[in-house]
């Protein structure tokens, strides 16, 4: 596969294995947050960790955008498509998520019908289907996603669909990103910055980071060999005593983002004063929903939402696996309690999922590369 | 979004501590009575800290399966976690008996002397037509598959057909001479069957059931819990066709490929197999669940370790096209016509080129090997050099948007 | 962040200016490419697929720049292992 494969390539991974190790400086240790759960699922699905030395510590980031939404949101979810009538649509990586009473899988056993898409145009077709039926789709997703969304009901207006709708979701990264900076709890030394949330948004919004915390970022794309090259562009601006946001990930992402994105998106949707993050708490505009505009579009005023907040499971430490605080294994039901098949929270269940990822993939113990490369 | 009431803890996350801490106090009763000592009361560094986490899910996962749910998922029928611990928990429980225990893909009887092999199916795919087959041609060759991998020649197989009102008599027609000519492909006789009809609404136009029976002559006695360290693992060909192509098929994709079901009577195959190697450990049929599952039964069953490398896998490229842009695993995904063999090491060479010397085992390959590391965890070598584990899923590959 | 497959563009939809046909090892599909709108693909060009839609044209010269400096890092690499090899021997 075409821009595929070439970046899975060993040889090349051993090449830059060694170059990094040769940054490392003596007696010190490098701890790098890789932001995207897309990145957290690739350093586990190829093993990448394997060509790191013991010195460099990768801490997983809240950008798993089905991670970070509270258990009260997959409640109201499974309550709209509980009503009569609703045909509910979702990405595949929401099905197993659980709410207070089940995810969406025991949801349809009990009798909802909420059906698998890979596209959310794909809602607009069942929808044309079903002129008797209200679909509504359920969006999650940061920015990489919510262009799509937009796109969609753009699209659904134009046609003129009077049966869809949608239950926004979806989070903007910077906002997270800014609340893992300011937390007392973590020191970090760089970021592996988001890769296709900057196809959208570009890499200015990342400058601050830079600028003002004094922390690399490296805009990362998704096969092994990116995410491997992103970290020794990172361990050589560390060396260098420079911080600044480069871009790795060139092929894909444009340093100005994609202005057709962001003006769907700003003709369909706005940011949200306040959305409550699954362990992060209230952050204000870090979330988006349907604008007045497109209201009749909005699940959340057609439908009546119970809303209920329920706090995040005491038992759950998500929160601090989303942070970066705890890695994993760290939390006290991970394994036990908390297992893909019997989830108690979603950094266990999400494909982007840290725990998941863990658990799933990097169960194990590693032979590290040597800090001094050897042959 | 209301910041209003709170809801606290729902009630099954207690259930699951509360169940889950009762277990790890009696087993560290037992430790300490086994090891009576000061205690880790010091704080462990940091990899011994993990390994103590991972001791404690081995453990986890070492415990009585209990199903959780108080209704049946989509989950419990796609051949991975979820189905297991439904089997395990209700059916093994149950049923208990000796020769229900090894869950082969075919029970191993003896009667009045003779061996036999005895399996039941059941058809249930969506769309019953499809690229490369339809549901009549799953219905013989699966069950020809799981008595052929037991070692039994298979002979006899009954067809229960569950019908739907409404359902196009053509289609039946359909059905019933795939089946007439997969069963004389494959040497087989249906001699008995059944039909029921349901109302309109169940059975998605048809359903079947079967069982087939075998004749065990040759001399062996195939089961995964015989895997050994040193033990090649060997595949007959790409993996992930059938169920890529039902996934394409249903059409809710809208993906277009050349991509066909692999679904094949395998008796010839496995004959061709057994004549050049006598020695074969064990042999899989790899439906749903993937080549993935059944090295986890390996692992399992054996109490072996596993460890398998990506770039010997054998995957056709749209399958892995279809399986990136899906975002799933093709190690997952069904095939209908695939094995998946252990062979003494020794014996890899040999086993490898009487299947290529079969037209459906052209492509076979040694894809790892058995070994006494990290017993009950598969591991794969990725393509990138590095190392991960190969769970179970608990249910369907599901496609992913992260 | 999620998931996004290169796919090379075959064909652009005779009636639909915002659909086209993309194909991933041998596999296709039909996007939507309206967030390209600025830069339209044409058949032959690559375009990252999300969810059914085009986010953004893969830039062959930045691929290839990309590949030149793991190759470069590669071929260090290897000098490096020779040089070492050659040092041990006798």
């Amino acid at each position: 596969m075409r821009f595929v494969d070439e970046f899975r390539d060993a040889d090349k991974a051993h090449a830059l294995a060694a170059k990094i190790a040769a940054l490392c400086e003596p007696g010190r240790r490098y701890k790098l947050m890789e932001v995207c759960g897309g990145h957290t699922h690739t350093i586990y699905k190829h093993g990448l960790e394997d060509y790191l030395p013991e010195s460099i510590t990768l801490v997983h980031g809240p950008g798993c955008p089905v991670c970070v939404i509270p258990m009260g949101r997959v409640d109201d979810a499974i309550h709209l498509a509980s009503q009569p009538d609703v045909i509910m649509t979702s990405f595949g990586d929401m099905m197993r998520v659980p709410g207070s009473g089940g995810s969406f899988f025991d949801a349809n056993a009990e009798g909802t019908n909420i059906r698998m898409v890979y596209s959310p145009l794909d809602s607009l077709k069942i929808a044309r289907q079903n002129p008797d039926k209200q679909v509504v789709f359920m969006a999650i997703g940061f920015e990489t996603t919510a262009p799509s969304t937009a796109m969609t009901m753009l699209r659904a207006a134009r046609e003129g669909l009077t049966n869809f709708s949608v239950f926004c979701n979806h989070v903007t990264i910077v906002p997270a990103i800014k609340a893992i900076l300011d937390s007392p709890d973590l020191r970090l030394d760089g970021f592996i910055g988001p890769g296709h949330v900057s196809t959208v948004i570009g890499c200015r919004p990342y400058e601050f980071i830079a600028q003002q915390y004094g922390k690399p970022v490296v805009v990362a794309g998704f096969e092994p060999l990116d995410i491997l090259q992103s970290i020794y562009m990172l361990m050589v601006q560390l060396s260098q005593g420079r911080s600044e946001v480069e871009n790795q990930y060139s092929r894909v992402v444009p340093w100005n983002g994609n202005l057709a994105a962001l003006k769907a998106i700003g003709e369909t949707m706005e940011l949200r004063p306040y959305f409550e993050w699954r362990g992060l708490g209230f952050i204000s505009h870090s979330a988006l929903k349907v604008n007045q505009e497109y209201a009749a579009m909005d699940a959340e005023l057609l439908f009546q939402v119970p809303g209920v907040r329920v706090a995040d499971p005491k038992a759950c430490q998500c929160g601090e696996v989303l942070k970066g605080v705890l890695k994993p294994w760290e939390c006290k039901v991970f394994g036990t309690a908390c297992t893909p098949e019997t989830p108690i929270g979603t950094c266990m269940v999400s494909p982007e999922g840290a725990c998941a990822a863990y658990y799933n993939f990097g169960r194990m113990n590693r032979n590290r590369v040597a800090e001094v490369s050897r042959a | 979004m209301t910041a209003g009431q709170v809801q606290g803890q729902p009630g099954w996350i207690d259930e699951a501590l509360r169940e889950h801490a009762q277990h790890e106090q009696a087993e560290q009763l037992d430790a300490a009575r086994e090891a009576p000592g000061p205690g880790n009361r010091r704080q462990l560094p940091l990899a011994d800290r993990e390994q103590q986490v991972l001791d404690r899910i081995d453990r986890a996962r070492r415990r009585r399966p209990r199903v959780r749910e108080e209704r049946i998922t989509m989950s419990h029928g796609a051949g991975g976690k979820a189905t297991q611990t439904l089997i395990e928990a209700i059916f093994l429980d149950t049923f208990r008996n000796p020769l229900l225990e090894p869950l082969e893909d075919a029970a191993q009887l003896q009667v009045n002397g003779s061996r036999l092999a005895l399996t039941t199916d059941s058809y249930v795919v969506k769309p019953l037509f499809f690229p490369g087959g339809d549901i009549g041609d799953l219905a013989i060759n699966g069950t020809v598959n799981d008595l052929s991998v037991s070692g039994a020649t298979p002979l006899y197989l009954s067809a229960g057909f569950i019908l739907e009102e409404g359902f196009p008599v053509a289609d039946l027609n359909r059905v019933a001479e795939s089946m007439r000519d997969a069963a004389a492909a494959a040497g087989v006789q249906i001699v008995t069957g059944d039909t029921k009809v349901v109302e309109k609404g169940k059975a998605d136009g048809c359903y079947i059931n079967t069982a087939g029976v075998g004749l065990i002559e040759r001399d062996v006695n195939l089961g995964v819990a015989g895997a050994q360290p040193g033990d090649a693992i060997i595949v007959s060909g790409p993996i992930g066709d059938h169920g890529i192509t039902i996934m394409l098929a249903r059409g809710e994709l809208d993906i277009e490929a050349d991509i066909i079901s692999d679904t094949a009577p395998l008796n010839g195959l496995v004959a061709g197999l057994l004549d050049a190697v006598p020695s074969v450990r064990a042999m899989r049929d790899a439906t749903r669940g993937g080549v993935a599952t059944i090295l986890n039964e390996i692992a399992k069953a054996a109490n072996v370790g596993v460890l398998v490398s990506e770039d010997d896998i054998p995957v056709r490229a749209e399958v892995r096209g279809a399986s990136e842009l899906l975002g799933i695993d093709p190690m997952y995904v069904a095939c209908e016509g695939r094995l998946v063999a252990v062979v003494p090491g020794g014996e890899a060479d040999r086993a490898v080129a009487a299947l290529r010397a079969h037209p459906l085992g052209g492509q076979a390959a040694v894809i790892g090997h058995v070994r006494a590391e990290q017993p009950g965890i598969v591991q794969l070598k990725t393509a990138f050099g590095g190392t991960r584990i190969v769970d179970l899923l608990v249910g369907d590959p599901l496609p992913r948007i992260c | 962040m999620c998931l996004g497959i290169p796919g090379e563009v075959i064909e652009l939809h005779p009636e639909q200016p915002d659909l086209a046909k993309v194909d991933v090892s041998g596999v296709r599909r039909m996007i939507n490419i309206g967030l390209l709108v600025d830069d339209p693909p044409v058949p032959g060009e690559w375009v990252l697929i999300h969810v059914g839609f085009a986010l953004s044209k893969i830039d062959e010269n930045e691929a290839a720049a990309a590949m030149q400096f793991l190759e470069g890092i590669g071929q260090a690499y290897e000098d490096e292992i020779a040089a070492l090899r050659a040092s041990l021997i006798e």
